[in-house]
């Protein structure tokens, strides 16, 4: 078979000392994480993340959101993820605030005031009920958080990858996941370039808003140029090969991870089965 | 052994006029092949066609011929091609995965759809990097890397592809001078120590003057002058296609325009 100018001859320039060489597999890429929860397959952790979201929306009353915000609680402190969990659950805070106004005030059928100042009569019906949704969303939030970041995406990918996902779909999962920051690193770009041309995107809400309107269109043309190119480099990377993609590493899944799993699932479809039969609720 | 494009015209797809050619040109294994000319001179579109893009990725419509090392390269497919013809593009930012945590394994992304052994895609992975001399980079996450760097990097995972040609289209043209002179180094290098052929599309012909051995220009989508790289970028013709000769040469004339003269100045300036 004929060498390309691109492999190095044994004896040529390229293979001699001080010039390219195989260092092996680094340990940064067959890289181990630490901890019960954080060397749980990512399958095993999603499981987890499913049963603990079903849970806090099918069983009723408080039973469900504070059984598996106990769960989180120890989870979170022992896998160190506490302050990650909590600054989520702060970007959730307008969420959360415009339920519990809503619920307070326009609850339909709540006839127990907490008091009365003219049209304004706040309720305990929507008080409780707000408080248990809000509630709810935030120890949804926080289970889906807790999967997230005790796992690092490329160990996500490799995990789907092996249990036969197309490169296709990966790829998708990949980008999908990925498209946060670099949205927002791309809104930063944006911002910066439209300061330097006068634009104030910065002080009172109002400014902030009305500077929201030449943002949105560069993000959006911009993102959607991008794909032609990103979809060339693609190619150019031979994404299209036939065959399954080398994995320079495979997250483990050990026995632990295959009971939790099915623990998961079943209790998932257990709690599933009581609330279509009325058992609860 | 060699890239050959023979009266090669191009229209993207939905255009009725031509955006290149008719075009002939030939790059050999170990050559440096620059191409400059104006905006809208047809030099991504010339890279596109080169490196089978187009119309094979993104449609259009071509005349004449593309051999690669004797193979029609419409006869290839994407990922066939992509290991004959490397392509780099011009922005960084947009020929990173984003899905990988290291630039060891952005790197390695190549090599992988190809379902190489790893064995075999940690030492391509290696070799790519230490042909430009980037190894202390492997551990870096590749989004925080500068222009410069993450243009390497993107180098690197055609290079690990191994092609026999490579076609760079202005790779430094988002970058600062410590940027380019990164880039510039690290293609000299490329080309000392892996005897590719390599297209490099490039307006800054500071970077053609040190890397190139022969150069076209063009304009309106043909070859407009083509030769060794010196005359080319020392002909007073070149400002006419919208080209701008090299810092050395600009500064010999001016001094020979004040009365001096530079002739044997412009030459070695020159190489």
């Amino acid at each position: 078979m004929e060498r390309s100018p691109l492999v190095p001859d044994p004896g040529s320039a390229a293979s001699s000392p001080g010039l390219p060489r195989n260092l092996g597999l680094p340990e940064y890429v067959t890289r181990r994480p630490s901890g019960f929860y954080r060397t749980l397959n990512p399958a095993t952790k999603l499981a987890i993340a499913a049963l603990e979201v079903v849970t806090v929306f099918l069983v009723p009353g408080w039973l469900g959101p504070i059984a598996v915000l106990l769960v989180l609680a120890v989870v979170a402190a022992a896998s160190h993820t506490a302050r990650a969990l909590a600054v989520i659950g702060l970007a959730a805070s307008p969420l959360v605030i415009s339920i519990m106004v809503v619920n307070l005030f326009i609850l339909p059928g709540a006839v127990d005031p907490i008091f009365r100042a003219g049209p304004i009569a706040p309720t305990w019906s929507g008080l409780w009920f707000g408080l248990l949704t809000s509630t709810r969303l935030l120890v949804f939030s926080s289970a889906v958080a807790l999967a997230y970041v005790t796992t690092p995406v490329d160990d996500l990918l490799a995990d789907m990858s092996r249990r036969g996902l197309g490169r296709r779909g990966v790829f998708v999962v990949g980008a999908a996941v990925q498209m946060v920051p670099r949205t927002i690193e791309r809104v930063g770009e944006i911002m910066d370039a439209q300061r330097a041309r006068g634009m104030d995107t910065e002080g009172r809400i109002w400014r902030r808003a009305r500077a929201i309107v030449p943002l949105a269109a560069p993000v959006v043309f911009g993102a959607l140029t991008e794909v032609e190119e990103r979809t060339m480099a693609l190619e150019a990377r031979a994404f299209t090969a036939p065959g399954r993609q080398t994995q320079l590493r495979v997250p483990a899944d050990r026995s632990r991870d295959r009971a939790l799993r099915w623990a998961a699932l079943l209790a998932l479809a257990g709690v599933v089965v009581l609330r279509l039969s009325g058992r609860v609720g | 052994m060699s890239l050959d494009l023979a009266a090669v015209r191009y229209r993207y797809a939905g255009s009725s006029s031509v955006a290149l050619g008719p075009v002939d040109l030939r790059v050999e294994p170990g050559m440096v092949v620059g191409v400059a000319g104006a905006n809208e001179s047809g030099k991504t579109t010339l890279c596109l066609v080169a490196a089978g893009m187009a119309p094979g990725v993104i449609g259009g419509r071509i005349e004449g011929s593309i051999v690669v090392d004797g193979v029609n390269a419409a006869t290839l497919r994407p990922h066939e091609l992509a290991q004959r013809c490397g392509l780099l593009f011009q922005r960084a930012a947009t020929q990173l995965t984003h899905t990988t945590a290291t630039v060891f394994e952005e790197v390695a992304f190549g090599p992988c759809n190809l379902s190489l052994a790893a064995d075999e895609v940690v030492e391509r992975v290696w070799w790519a990097l230490g042909a430009l001399g980037i190894e202390a980079l492997a551990p870096r996450e590749p989004t925080r890397l500068s222009g410069g760097q993450g243009q390497l990097v993107a180098l690197a995972s055609v290079l690990a592809l191994r092609p026999k040609y490579l076609i760079l289209d202005e790779p430094t043209s988002e970058l600062d001078p410590a940027g380019t002179a990164l880039v510039a180094d690290a293609l000299v290098r490329a080309a000392r120590e892996t005897g590719a052929g390599i297209l490099l599309v490039e307006h800054k012909t500071d970077v053609l003057a040190r890397i190139a051995d022969e150069m076209v220009v063009l304009d309106r989508g043909s070859v407009a002058m083509r030769g060794p790289v010196a005359d080319i970028l020392g002909d007073v013709r070149l400002a006419d296609l919208g080209v701008e000769a090299p810092a050395k040469v600009r500064l010999a004339r001016d001094l020979q325009a004040a009365g001096a003269d530079f002739t044997a100045e412009l030459a070695s300036a020159l190489g």
